[in-house]
C-alpha cells in the first residue's frame, strides 16, 4: 500500500484498502477556523441537538485566523460564536486572538489598522499554527474545514480539507466516510540549487500535471531529494496539493519529521505518542515521475491559475504594482529570512507588504540579528510595510479594510498559493505566485525578476 | 425520484474557483442562519469578472437567479473548501450544475449539503450552449437537451440518493447510520 492507503486502512480498522474503496475512518484531529467554524457549529447543533456534546473535546482544534484584525462586525461576531461554543463545550485547544473574554477590540483610527493586540494564546494562520502548536502527528488523520489542511501531510499524516457539513458530522461522531484516493508519486532526486525553494518545486509540479492534474488523488513525495528538504519546504510543497486538485500530499517519516513533531508536542503539552507509516516495497501508483531538484529554476505561476507556469527569467517584461509575502504557504520564518536576504540593504520599488503567518514568526524576525540589526528592522528599512498582526490578511482578499488587500485592479507578485481572479481583492487584478526569493527580487525592480542574480 | 429540470442555462468556462462563486468578503455570512443563507444566494457567482461575464447570475437587488442550470467547463469549484459555494448557488435557486469536471471538495460539498446535483458532462458543453439558452436536464435518461443537440451525462450513481435525501445527515439517518433525530 502507499502511505495514504496505509494511514486510511489503519484509521478504518482494516488490514488492507485500495483506491476506490469507500471506508469509514476515525478522525484524530478536527481543525476549524473563524470562517467555517460558525457554520460547522450550526450544522452540529441543528443535527445533533442544542445540548449535544462534541465527540471528543481533546481532538478539536479551533484557530481563528482569517478575518480577525478588522472592524467588520460580522467577522467579529463569528469569533464570538467560536468563543461561546468553546466555553459551552469546554474545549482546551482554542487559540483565541485576544485575551479579553468578551472579545473587545481596540481599533486605531489614526493608523488605519488594528494595533498589535493579540493575546497569550493567539496562534496565527491555522495550518502553520496547528503544526507549531503540536497537533500534527505522523500516521494520524487530520480533517480541517479549509482546503490547505493538506499542508500537514508534510508530517507523514493524511490531512485534507472538508466542508462544514462533513465537519459537523465529525464533530458529533468522530467519523467520516471517504473514498480511498489513487496515489501519484513524485520521486525527488538531488538537492535544490541556490535561489530555488520548496515553492519552486510545487509550482513546477503543478505546471507539469495541470491545475486539475491531481484531482481526487494523493500526491506522495519520496526519494533522496524529499529527505533533503527541511520541514518548512516540505510544508510548502504539501500545502499546495490542493492547487493541483489533490486530496492530500504526503511525505515519508524521518528524523527531521520526528524532531519537529517531538519538539512541538513537548513544548505545548499535546499528545506525543504516534505511529508513523513507513514506505512499503509494494506500492501501486497511477502516475510516477522522477524530478531532479538540481535542475529546477525559479518558477512563477502566472495569472489566472496556479498551473500557468513560466520561469521567472522569461517574465522580466511583466510590470508589477505590488509585492506580497505571507500566508500559510509563504509566511514562515524561513520564508521571511529568504526574502530578507535579498532586500536587505536595498529599497523596494513597489508597495510591498509582509504578513507573518504566526506571532512566533514575528518574534523570530525581531530576535534574529544580522549585522547588529534585527531582520524585522532590515525589512522595514528596505521599505517593506510589515504588520505584527499575523493572519491570513490579503491572501484571500477579505473585508475591504484588510491589510494589503488590492482594492483596485493591479498586478501583484505574491508568496501565497492562489491566483484565481479576485483572490487577493479586486476581481480584475492579476496575481503571480512565486517563491519568497523571487517576490523579493521583483519587489526591488518592479517587474518579475529571477532572484539568483541577487544572491552572491 | 424521476424528474426533469428545465430552464435557461448560465454558462461559464474553466477554473471557476470558490472565490468567483462566492468572494471571500462574503464569507462572514453563516449559512445555517436563515437570513444570511438568503443573502449568500444574492451573491452567488458575483466574483466572475464582468469583462468576461457581462450578464450577472443574480441580478442586482435580487436574491434569486433566473438560471436554475449552470453549465461549466473543467475544474468547477476549485480553490477553497468553503461550503458557502454550493450553498450560495443553491440559495440563489440553482438546482443542477453540469460541468466537464469538478474540484473534489466542491463536488463533495454538493453531496454533503444536498444543495444541488453536480452532473458531469461528456462533451465541452460550455462551447455549445450560451447563457440564456433553454435546456433540459433529464435525470432518468442521464442526458441534457440543448438547442445544440442532446448530450449524454455521466450517471450520478451513488451520489444521487444522498442528494435526493437532502444531504449526508438525512441520508445517514434514512439508512440507519446515525440515530433518527428527536424533534
Ligand atoms: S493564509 Fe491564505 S491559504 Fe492559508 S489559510 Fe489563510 S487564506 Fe487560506
Amino acid at each position: 500500500m502507499t502511505l495514504t492507503e496505509k494511514v486510511l486502512a489503519r484509521a478504518a480498522g482494516k488490514k488492507y484498502v485500495q483506491p476506490g474503496d469507500n471506508i469509514w475512518v476515525n478522525a484524530d484531529v478536527l481543525l476549524t477556523h473563524d470562517v467555517c467554524g460558525p457554520g460547522t457549529i450550526g450544522v452540529f447543533k441543528r443535527e445533533f441537538g442544542k445540548t449535544a456534546k462534541v465527540w471528543d473535546k481533546n481532538k478539536i482544534v479551533i484557530i481563528p485566523d482569517h478575518y480577525i484584525f478588522t472592524a467588520d462586525s460580522l467577522s467579529n461576531r463569528n469569533v464570538d460564536i467560536l468563543r461561546d461554543f468553546v466555553r459551552e463545550q469546554g474545549l482546551p485547544y482554542f487559540y483565541d486572538v485576544i485575551d479579553d473574554p468578551n472579545g473587545h477590540w481596540i481599533f486605531d483610527k489614526s493608523k488605519g489598522q488594528l494595533a498589535k493586540q493579540y493575546g497569550s494564546h493567539f496562534a496565527g494562520v491555522c495550518h502553520t499554527a496547528i503544526a507549531a502548536k503540536g497537533h500534527t502527528r505522523p500516521g494520524e488523520i487530520l480533517f480541517g474545514t479549509d482546503s490547505h489542511t493538506c499542508m500537514a501531510g508534510a508530517f507523514n499524516q493524511f490531512a485534507t480539507g472538508i466542508g462544514n457539513t462533513d465537519a459537523g458530522f465529525i464533530m458529533g461522531t468522530g467519523k467520516l466516510l471517504i473514498k480511498v484516493p489513487e496515489t501519484m508519486r513524485f520521486y525527488l532526486e538531488g538537492a535544490l540549487p541556490k535561489g530555488v525553494m520548496g515553492k519552486d518545486i510545487i509550482l513546477h509540479i503543478i505546471g507539469e500535471i495541470g491545475f486539475d492534474g491531481a484531482t481526487y488523488r494523493a500526491m506522495q513525495y519520496e526519494g533522496p531529494g524529499a529527505y533533503n528538504l527541511p520541514m518548512d519546504d516540505r510544508m510548502t510543497v504539501t500545502n499546495m496539493a490542493i492547487e493541483a486538485g489533490g486530496k492530500n500530499g504526503i511525505f515519508p517519516y524521518d528524523e527531521k519529521c520526528a524532531a519537529y513533531v517531538n519538539e512541538r508536542t513537548k513544548l505545548n503539552g499535546t499528545k506525543s505518542d504516534y505511529q508513523p507509516v513507513e514506505l512499503d516495497q509494494d506500492q501501486k501508483f497511477i502516475y510516477d515521475k522522477v524530478i531532479d531538484l538540481s535542475k529546477l529554476e525559479p518558477t512563477v505561476a502566472q495569472h489566472p491559475d496556479p498551473g500557468n507556469r513560466a520561469l521567472a527569467k522569461t517574465l522580466d517584461k511583466v510590470k508589477l504594482d505590488r509585492a506580497y509575502i505571507g500566508s500559510c504557504t509563504g509566511g514562515k520564518t524561513s520564508d521571511f529570512l529568504a526574502f530578507a536576504q535579498i532586500v536587505k540593504g536595498h529599497t523596494v520599488k513597489i508597495d510591498t507588504f509582509g504578513v507573518p503567518a504566526t506571532p512566533e514568526v514575528v518574534f523570530d524576525l525581531k530576535n534574529t540579528q544580522w549585522d547588529g540589526k534585527s531582520v524585522w528592522d532590515h525589512l522595514v528599512g528596505a521599505g517593506v510595510t510589515m504588520t505584527e498582526n499575523a493572519s491570513c490578511a490579503a491572501c484571500l482578499g477579505g473585508p475591504v479594510d484588510t491589510f494589503g488587500r488590492m482594492n483596485k485592479p493591479m498586478s501583484c507578485i505574491s508568496a501565497t498559493n492562489r491566483n484565481f481572479p479576485g483572490r487577493m481583492g479586486h476581481k480584475e487584478s492579476r496575481v503571480y505566485l512565486a517563491s519568497p526569493y523571487t517576490v523579493a527580487a521583483s519587489a526591488l525592480t518592479g517587474h518579475i525578476t529571477d532572484p539568483r542574480e541577487y544572491l552572491s | 425520484m424521476s424528474k426533469v429540470i428545465s430552464g435557461p442555462a448560465y454558462v461559464v468556462q474553466n477554473n471557476i474557483d470558490t472565490d468567483q462563486i462566492i468572494p471571500a468578503q462574503y464569507l462572514t455570512l453563516v449559512p445555517t442562519i436563515p437570513e444570511e443563507y438568503e443573502k449568500l444566494g444574492s451573491y452567488a457567482l458575483i466574483g466572475l469578472p464582468e469583462s468576461l461575464y457581462p450578464i450577472r447570475y443574480v441580478e442586482e437587488g435580487q436574491t434569486k437567479t433566473k438560471y436554475p442550470i449552470v453549465i461549466a467547463a473543467r475544474n468547477f469549484g476549485c480553490g477553497s473548501s468553503r461550503e458557502h459555494a454550493p450553498i450560495a448557488m443553491g440559495a440563489a435557486g440553482c438546482q443542477v450544475v453540469v460541468a466537464e469536471s469538478y474540484a473534489r471538495i466542491y463536488f463533495r460539498n454538493c453531496i454533503a449539503t444536498g444543495e444541488l446535483y453536480p452532473y458531469e458532462a461528456t462533451v465541452a458543453l460550455s462551447d455549445k450552449v450560451k447563457t440564456g439558452d433553454h435546456v433540459e436536464v433529464d435525470f432518468d435518461k442521464d442526458e441534457i437537451r440543448t438547442p445544440a443537440g442532446t448530450f449524454k451525462l455521466k450517471p450520478l450513481g451513488e451520489v444521487k440518493p444522498v442528494i435526493d435525501a437532502g444531504g449526508i445527515f438525512d441520508f445517514a439517518r434514512q439508512s440507519g447510520l446515525i440515530p433518527a433525530q428527536e424533534k
